[in-house]
């Protein structure tokens, strides 16, 4: 800061204790114009952009800028440049959607991205599942594996009440509703941790559960405990397991009969036919699509 | 400059300071508070918006003492990434309830304004219990010991809680007020597991749109029931099949 004396600027007038006296300094020229600035942008603002609250709602400004209407006109453009292919896709024959190379890469993407936003919490954003929820990667279905079988189940869901075409089943709780005894349970378990070769199966107990299993379990989980894929029954004789294979998991299923629940993605206003197709297209492409 | 100059009057006469400051800063009251009487004005009408019953703003409070705000919002922005993530953009009047409002732009974890429906209670017990178990590279910490905190009407003082409310402005109904107990129960034990006079249909006959049942699968009536039923509800109020914005807006 230059010091200027006090005759160049001159003073403001006031003297206190005989002598003391005050610059009168202008302010920086580039602080004053920006200040000037600042005023002039505020008032432009409210002319050209929404500003006052008034009675009958807030002024639009000259410009009628308004943010919904931003975002819906960015949303249609999205929506306008995808049209064709949206169109394609949404009428797409799913056996033959790998045919059309430009579609189906187009699928995949659209799908990867909706599995990120919606089916990631539950079946891992890599696909791999938790313990009650799904791998999608392995070859073991549960409801079906082919792409329309996919599809199917994205749409209507499973075991939830907001679909009637939901795919359904509901193994019982053979514990909790005292259908088999405590005993019986023990032996059953042993029986399906025979099946699939794991370690520790009591032989004696496990016998016993091979009738229990024919009478209880065979109906919906096969006579060899392979499954049925029309119910959702799982196989039993692999290495695979939705909730665990350590005896208690197990024991505890027998129990109370696990329920697990996927929504109806067909009644979710954002999923329109086009995206169910791109995400069972992306699903079967993770590895077990058959 | 003459009038400038003049400045040095009521520098050196206090009353007139006293006025004339206060001239001032009522114009600058003016302009900040009389908009404020037009607040009614700024938020859309819309249909479909209820105060919450009182198991959801039970769930409300454990949100809050638990800060799940701290990474949590509850406004989707008007942007076309998160109306295509997180479904349509919030509007005022869906947390006109709200007190104290949820908004935000501080995002650890995703928003939450319409994560209502989105996921089944099931997963939502799995996910506030142990959120790594289904979203392995989550940082959210671990909820489970709501499932052992039993709680009843007394205990979350949901009359006060309710009473405050009305006070400040959201519309509870005489009839709301003196079913604030048995709704409490209805809600979350529509059975009547623990609390016999179980009564959900006039529940959902006050609070229209209402969840009524067993959230956290436990026979008690647990903070995670009231928890679960509070993000149930989040942004499921609105029916955006039939909404229409206000292009003005």
């Amino acid at each position: 800061m230059s010091k200027k004396a006090k005759n160049q600027v001159g003073t403001t007038g006031h003297v206190w204790d005989g002598d003391l006296e005050e610059l009168n300094n202008p302010l920086p020229r580039w602080w004053l114009w920006i200040f000037y600035a600042t005023i002039v942008f505020a008032i432009g603002y409210t002319i050209l952009y929404p500003a006052w609250p008034l009675p009958g709602g807030e002024t639009p400004g000259l410009l009628h800028k308004s943010t919904r209407a931003d975002v819906a006109a960015e949303i249609a453009r999205f929506k306008a440049m995808n049209a064709e292919i949206e169109a394609k896709l949404a009428s797409a024959d799913l056996t033959t959607i790998k045919d059309d190379p430009e579609l189906y890469s187009y699928a995949l993407q659209s799908g990867a991205a909706t599995f990120a936003t919606y089916c990631s919490q539950c079946h891992g954003s890599g696909a791999a599942g938790a313990k009650g929820y799904p791998n999608l990667l392995d070859n073991d279905w549960l409801w079906g594996g082919t792409i329309e079988d996919v599809a199917y189940t994205i749409r209507h869901g499973v075991r939830n009440n907001d679909d009637e075409d939901a795919r359904y089943s509901q193994m019982p709780a053979f514990g909790k509703d005292e259908i088999l005894s405590e005993e019986e349970i023990d032996q059953v378990v042993n029986y399906v941790r025979s099946l699939s070769g794991l370690p520790d199966v009591d032989p004696a107990l496990a016998e016993a559960g091979a009738t229990v299993f024919a009478d209880n379990c065979a109906a919906c989980h096969g006579e060899d405990g392979k499954g049925d894929r029309a119910q959702g029954a799982p196989n039993l004789t692999d290495a695979i397991w939705l909730y665990g294979s350590d005896f208690d998991t197990i024991k505890h299923n027998v129990e109370n009969g696990p329920f697990g629940v996927m929504p109806a993605w067909g009644m979710n206003p954002n999923f329109d036919d086009a995206r169910i197709n791109a995400v069972a297209a992306y699903v079967h492409s993770l590895g077990g699509g058959e | 400059m003459a009038l400038l100059d003049k400045h040095v009057i009521l520098e050196k006469n206090a009353t007139l300071l006293l006025i004339f400051s206060f001239l001032v800063v009522t114009v600058g009251g003016i302009v900040e508070i009389a908009p404020l009487f037009y607040l009614e004005n700024t938020i859309e009408k819309v249909e479909g918006v209820r105060p919450y019953t009182p198991l959801e703003l039970a769930g409300r409070n454990i949100y809050i003492r638990e800060g799940c705000y701290v990474c949590h919002s509850q406004m989707i922005r008007p942007m076309r990434d998160e109306v295509e993530r997180y479904g349509h953009y919030s509007l005022a009047a869906e947390s006109m309830y709200d007190h104290p409002f949820q908004w935000g732009s501080k995002r650890t974890g995703p928003d939450l304004a319409r994560v209502g429906g989105r996921y089944s209670d099931e997963w939502h017990v799995d996910h506030l219990t142990n959120p790594q178990s289904v979203v392995p590279e989550s940082v959210m910490p671990k909820y489970g010991f709501l499932l052992d905190n039993v709680i009843t009407p007394e205990s979350t003082y949901i009359r006060d809680m309710v009473a405050t409310n009305r006070f400040v402005g959201v519309p509870y109904t005489d009839e709301q007020m003196a079913a604030i107990e048995a709704d409490f129960w209805s809600q979350a034990d529509p059975d009547g597991n623990v609390y016999e006079d179980s009564d959900p249909d006039a529940l959902v006959e006050r609070y229209p749109g209402a969840q009524t049942r067993n959230f956290d699968g436990r026979p008690e009536v647990t903070e995670m029931d009231a928890l679960i039923a509070y993000l149930q509800v989040l942004g499921t109020m609105v029916d955006f099949s039939t909404f229409e914005p206000v292009a003005s807006r």
